[in-house]
């Protein structure tokens, strides 16, 4: 049986939850977010959770823990709230999050964090196909993906901003991204606890080591937060060399172009 | 004939370069220091236009136009008198300039993907432009063990699907044979000797040299045959179908005469046929005999211009053993035609390809044969509709000219090229840099299929085989309904 | 309004799929509350199943399942299949009215066999004979259809939510070891229950969720070889392509799936050499049936199932294992709705076909 459990506020919300199985005209939704995103101070909790879509969508504040497999466009436009998933995330989780925190106690599908300004989103185990896809930061944002397992192809395409890293962890050794990774990124940084370079690397991109002075300085605060949020061992998740994939700045799109 | 009219402004520092650089006799000095110009004998080349330091001279139609005749235009009469006092066949180049055949390339629009599927983005996403050409055998072999055997015919391998097509030298200068084959090399793609034969200083390009074979076979040997990676049979060209070539005895000199193995000052004549194949059944014997003294690794095209029932004439085509088809269009360009030939024999490329692929098809065998396109390609929206509407890949002979400086005067025929293309003597041909001119074919080939991947993304194709034939990519405006049958494509708005 | 088979129509998904290695028949009522679960996913234009192992007692027979428009399409079609078939039994499928599916096509099965003396004289093997009977009601036939004709499997389908489908067939009824659904998302109303999915071709059933973008190359390259595409959906195409790639051209179904979300060129020349030349064989004989653009299917034949995502995996498809039953599904709540503790739970890789088949001792 599925239960919600709504800290600090009246029951009748479970009411309103049960409601909102049989939406908008014509198109049935199994979507409870706009009652959880409207219950901005409050902790929720919502356990078999199977296939609801729009989970945590556009949260401003107030925590949303979850247990079961959420749905797809989990935690979308995430803007600040915190949604905690103790399972695995479908397709299109934290799309165009803004700010806040998603961590999946679990693996995620493909298309994880498309568009992402801001905010941390941390994976527990894998990421499907296109993580991490037209990233970016802005002003004071700089959006964070950590994923603990490995990545599938097109790892942070397009990549505009912010920092992706991928542990690798129980891959050591492996591959721990699929094909294309970072194709087209013209910004922002991908850290890959590993010392093998991607698989067809594109020619636009740059690959270095990472120096101690860097890891110290940059990752070592991001997996501090991400290692505590899992019960994980932060050496662990340091130790090793990592290397860094950027793009290469010298080659501009400009140069294609003829105007006529 | 005066068909233009030159005229200089007050800029003009009497510098006296335009007189140089024609290479036709309209512009001539007279004591030393004045310009003479001799209308008649421009040819609107605009060599001098491009070199004048000023921009003082200007070149335009003659404006002197015979009494307006709704019938006669002021061409048909020229023609009427000039073949009145010279009893002449008349000779011209280029492609065809038939003014009422349609270009249906202008007529077709492309499809580019909306929500339902998304289209791709080519400079980020793996794009394939490569295209394998050659034949197919009709199934899969297995070994013992049930490994697959590899069956496959010898293929070309194109990293775009734009080649360079069949120009001779002879026709053509060295420097453009030298251009063409290295930028073919940069482009990994492939050139075409034409029937002149291959001149020993670019065998060096052999992995990207298509050569060919022709009626004349000028320069043919076994070595030639085994210093390309594919051997053209040229049955007929667009421009001509039907008819022979005639490089004249004056042109027969030095490398050339060489290279084509024919003595010098001695026309070089290409019979109108193969005088050994008056049948298909005798063109597969020619396929088979050149597959034969190449140890069949060597790919075989049969070239030939687009006529009437083009359609059989390439199903015959494909069952005689050759690997590829190659056809080129009534507006495909030569280097010198008899002009009533040029502008009336032989059908559109387009339509051409569209029946083709529809015939190889009910008949089962368009896998079988690979299937390459020319005849009047202007851009990479050309290229990506031919390959639409069912060609394997295209090749490109007047827009690789104009990559090199041609501007398309039609003059070839006269061997005084002023851009240093069609002609043989030696001061015309220093004009054309062979390495400059290279890197001016690679960046159109490359602007080209930029463009293409371009187009491609934005329906969400991202390998060229998934467009070939693909004609829900097209849609028709201005066409009847049989132009759009035969195009095997909808009209816009369906 | 032009009706689907005149017009293409695009059309996004839903799909799931179970399949029980040990040969063991379970109930339809799995396979419809997995793909109930995905309801967003359809928009009640199109849904069905497709099931095998149902008709133990008939397994040597021809099973069709027919849609007419009219009575006389069905005498038509029932004269033109009695002077080809020795019919065995014939009925119509049971059906529950709810009121949620309506416009209801008359619905017959038949167990059918070919005549021997014009099975032999017409030098084809009785697949081949079958399907080329089936092909020709639907091409003459005004107003009939045959939705499936393999043996001792069938195809459910309408116009409708999926999970409304399976009440309206009494898909718990049914018992199978290899069930697939589809729940249908088509731009242009109303569906058409041809048109709705799986599509099936003998024993090959085929549901799919994505649009390619190669369709019509793909189209008219397997139209070469005897097939009509009726119907213009991408589902059709995919079956005759699978069907002439594995039957007509002897290629393995994993060739098969080599060939048709074939890898880059660039990701080919990564591989060792014997893998490399079956990569670059394969794509440059069967060039004309790579397809591009966004697909993940599912692929249902005599004894085995294949999932397969495009080479981009442009669309979501997760896999899962439980003892001897394996799980395939557009969304993972979809498996978890039916199985809460799968051993093994995983994402495939684009372009890696997931090939499953009945385990040895249980092939029928």
């Amino acid at each position: 049986m599925r239960t919600l459990e709504v800290k600090n506020d009246s029951l009748s919300e479970m009411e309103k939850y049960e409601s909102m199985e049989h939406g908008v005209d014509g198109m049935k939704t199994r979507c409870p977010s706009t009652d959880i995103k409207n219950k901005e101070n409050d902790e929720i909790i919502i356990t078999d959770c199977l296939g609801e879509r729009y989970m945590g969508c556009a949260k401003k504040s107030g925590i949303l823990r979850i247990k079961g497999t959420p749905g797809n466009a989990l935690a979308s436009y995430l803007d600040g709230g915190t949604v905690l998933v103790d399972g695995n995330a479908q397709d299109a989780a934290a799309d165009t999050m803004n700010a806040g925190l998603l961590a999946v106690r679990g693996s995620a599908g493909d298309a994880l964090a498309y568009g992402m300004r801001g905010g941390r989103v941390y994976i527990l185990g894998d990421a499907g196909y296109r993580a991490g896809v037209h990233m970016k930061a802005y002003g004071d944002k700089r959006s964070i993906l950590v994923i603990g397992g490995r990545a599938g192809s097109f790892l942070g395409e397009y990549l505009a901003g912010g920092i992706i890293i991928v542990l690798g962890l129980g891959y050591e050794g492996k591959d721990i991204t699929g094909y294309f990774c970072g194709n087209g990124m013209y910004a922002g940084t991908i850290y890959l606890r590993t010392d093998k370079t991607p698989l067809n690397l594109s020619q636009n991109l740059i690959k270095r080591d990472v120096t101690k002075e860097e890891k110290e300085k940059i990752l070592s605060p991001i997996l501090s937060d991400y290692a505590a949020t899992f019960s994980l061992s932060l050496e662990r998740c340091l130790s090793g060399g990592f290397i860094a994939i950027e793009a290469d700045k010298s080659k501009t799109y400009g140069e294609l172009y003829a105007a006529v | 004939m005066r068909r233009y009219r030159i005229r200089k402004d007050e800029s003009c520092i009497l510098c006296l370069r335009c007189s140089r650089e024609c290479s036709f006799g309209a512009i001539e000095v007279k004591d030393g220091k004045a310009l003479l110009f001799n209308h008649e004998k421009c040819t609107d080349c605009q060599r001098c236009v491009t070199f004048c330091p000023t921009g003082a001279i200007y070149i335009t139609e003659d404006e002197n136009r015979f009494r307006e005749n709704s019938v006669f235009k002021d061409d048909d009469i020229k023609e009427i008198i000039l073949q009145a006092k010279t009893k002449g066949v008349l000779l011209s180049s280029m492609g065809a300039q038939g003014k009422n055949i349609p270009i249906y390339f202008d007529k077709i629009l492309l499809n580019a993907s909306q929500v339902t599927n998304p289209s791709i983005d080519p400079l980020r996403e793996p794009m394939e432009t490569s295209v394998f050409i050659g034949a197919r055998p009709a199934k899969i072999e297995r070994d013992a063990n049930g490994k697959i055997v590899d069956n496959l015919p010898p293929h070309l391998e194109l990293k775009t699907p734009i080649m360079f097509s069949a120009m001779s030298y002879g026709a053509i200068s060295l420097n453009v044979h030298k251009a063409l084959a290295s930028a073919s090399e940069a482009l990994g793609t492939y050139w075409n000797t034409g029937e002149g034969g291959l001149h020993e200083s670019l065998y060096k390009y052999k992995r990207n040299t298509i050569v060919q074979v022709a009626s004349g076979r000028f320069g043919v040997h076994e070595t030639y045959l085994n210093t390309a990676e594919a051997i053209e049979i040229k049955i007929g060209q667009g421009a001509k179908p039907g008819i022979g070539g005639h490089l004249t005895g004056k042109k027969i000199v030095g490398d050339v005469s060489k290279t084509r193995m024919v003595p010098e000052g001695l026309d070089a004549i290409s019979p109108a046929p193969h005088h050994d194949i008056y049948s298909i059944e005798d063109l597969a014997q020619l396929v088979m005999s050149i597959k034969e003294a190449t140890h069949f690794r060597k790919a075989v095209i049969v070239k030939v211009a687009a006529v009437h029932n083009i359609a059989p004439i390439a199903s015959g085509i494909a069952r005689s053993g050759a690997d590829i088809i190659a056809i080129d269009g009534y507006r495909g360009g030569t280097g010198a035609a008899p002009k009533r030939i040029r502008d009336n024999v032989g059908i559109p490329i387009e339509l051409a390809i569209a029946s083709v692929d529809e015939r190889l098809r009910e008949e089962k065998i368009r896998d079988r044969v690979s299937i390459v396109a020319s005849g009047g390609i202007r851009n990479s929206a050309d290229v990506f509709k031919a390959i639409a509407l069912g060609a394997d890949a295209v090749s490109i002979g007047t827009a690789a000219l104009c990559a090199l400086g041609c501007h398309i005067c039609a003059s070839c025929h006269t061997g005084k090229c002023a851009w240093g293309i069609a002609t043989q003597d030696p001061k015309l041909m220093e004009r054309l840099d062979p390495e400059k001119g290279a890197e001016h074919l690679v960046n159109l080939v490359s602007a080209w299929t930029s463009e293409i991947k371009e187009i491609m993304g934005g329906m969400g194709i991202n390998s060229i085989e998934a467009l070939r034939g693909n004609k829900m990519a097209l849609r028709g405006v201005d066409m009847n309904e049989k132009e759009l049958e035969i195009l095997g494509i909808k009209y816009a708005g369906e | 309004m032009k009706r689907e088979g005149e017009v293409r129509i695009s059309s996004g998904c839903a799909i799931s799929g179970i399949f029980c290695r040990d040969g063991r028949r379970i109930s339809g009522e799995a396979i419809k509350k997995s793909i109930a679960i995905m309801h967003n996913r359809s928009n009640g234009l199109g849904g069905g199943f497709a099931s095998y192992g149902i008709y133990p007692q008939y397994k040597d027979y021809f099973a069709l399942h027919i849609f007419y428009d009219t009575i006389s399409a069905r005498e038509e079609a029932e004269r033109f299949l009695d002077k080809r078939f020795d019919i065995i039994n014939l009925s119509k499928i049971p059906t529950r009215q709810s009121g949620k599916i309506t416009d209801a096509p008359l619905i017959w099965r038949y167990f059918i066999t070919p005549l021997p003396h014009l099975l032999q004289d017409s030098q084809l093997d009785e697949m081949e004979y079958t399907s080329k009977a089936t092909i020709k009601i639907n091409e003459s036939i005004k107003g009939a259809y045959v939705v499936s004709c393999g043996k001792d499997m069938g195809v459910f389908k309408a116009v409708g939510y999926p999970e409304d489908v399976a009440d309206f067939y009494r898909i718990e009824e049914y018992e199978g070891y290899s069930w697939t659904a589809h729940g249908r998302y088509p731009t242009n109303t109303p569906g058409w229950w041809a048109g709705s999915h799986p599509f099936s071709l003998l024993d090959l059933t085929v549901v799919h969720n994505g649009e390619i973008s190669s369709y019509d190359a793909n189209r008219r390259a397997v139209e070469m070889y005897g097939y009509s595409c009726n119907l213009l959906t991408d589902t059709e195409v995919i079956t005759y392509i699978i069907d002439y790639l594995t039957r007509k051209q002897g290629l393995t179904l994993k060739e098969c799936s080599e060939v048709i979300a074939a890898p880059f060129w660039t990701t080919i020349a990564l591989k060792d050499e014997e893998e490399r030349e079956r990569f670059s064989y394969l794509r440059k004989m069967y060039s004309s049936f790579l397809i591009t653009g966004p697909f993940s299917i599912l692929v249902g034949f005599k004894g085995g199932m294949m999932a397969l995502n495009d080479r981009l995996k442009l669309r979501s498809l997760v896999a899962a294992e439980k003892g001897n039953t394996v799980y395939f599904s557009s969304e993972e709540a979809a498996i978890r709705v039916i199985e809460e503790n799968p051993d093994r739970i995983w994402a495939p890789r684009g372009g890696d076909a997931v090939i499953v088949t009945l385990d040895k001792e249980n092939k029928q």
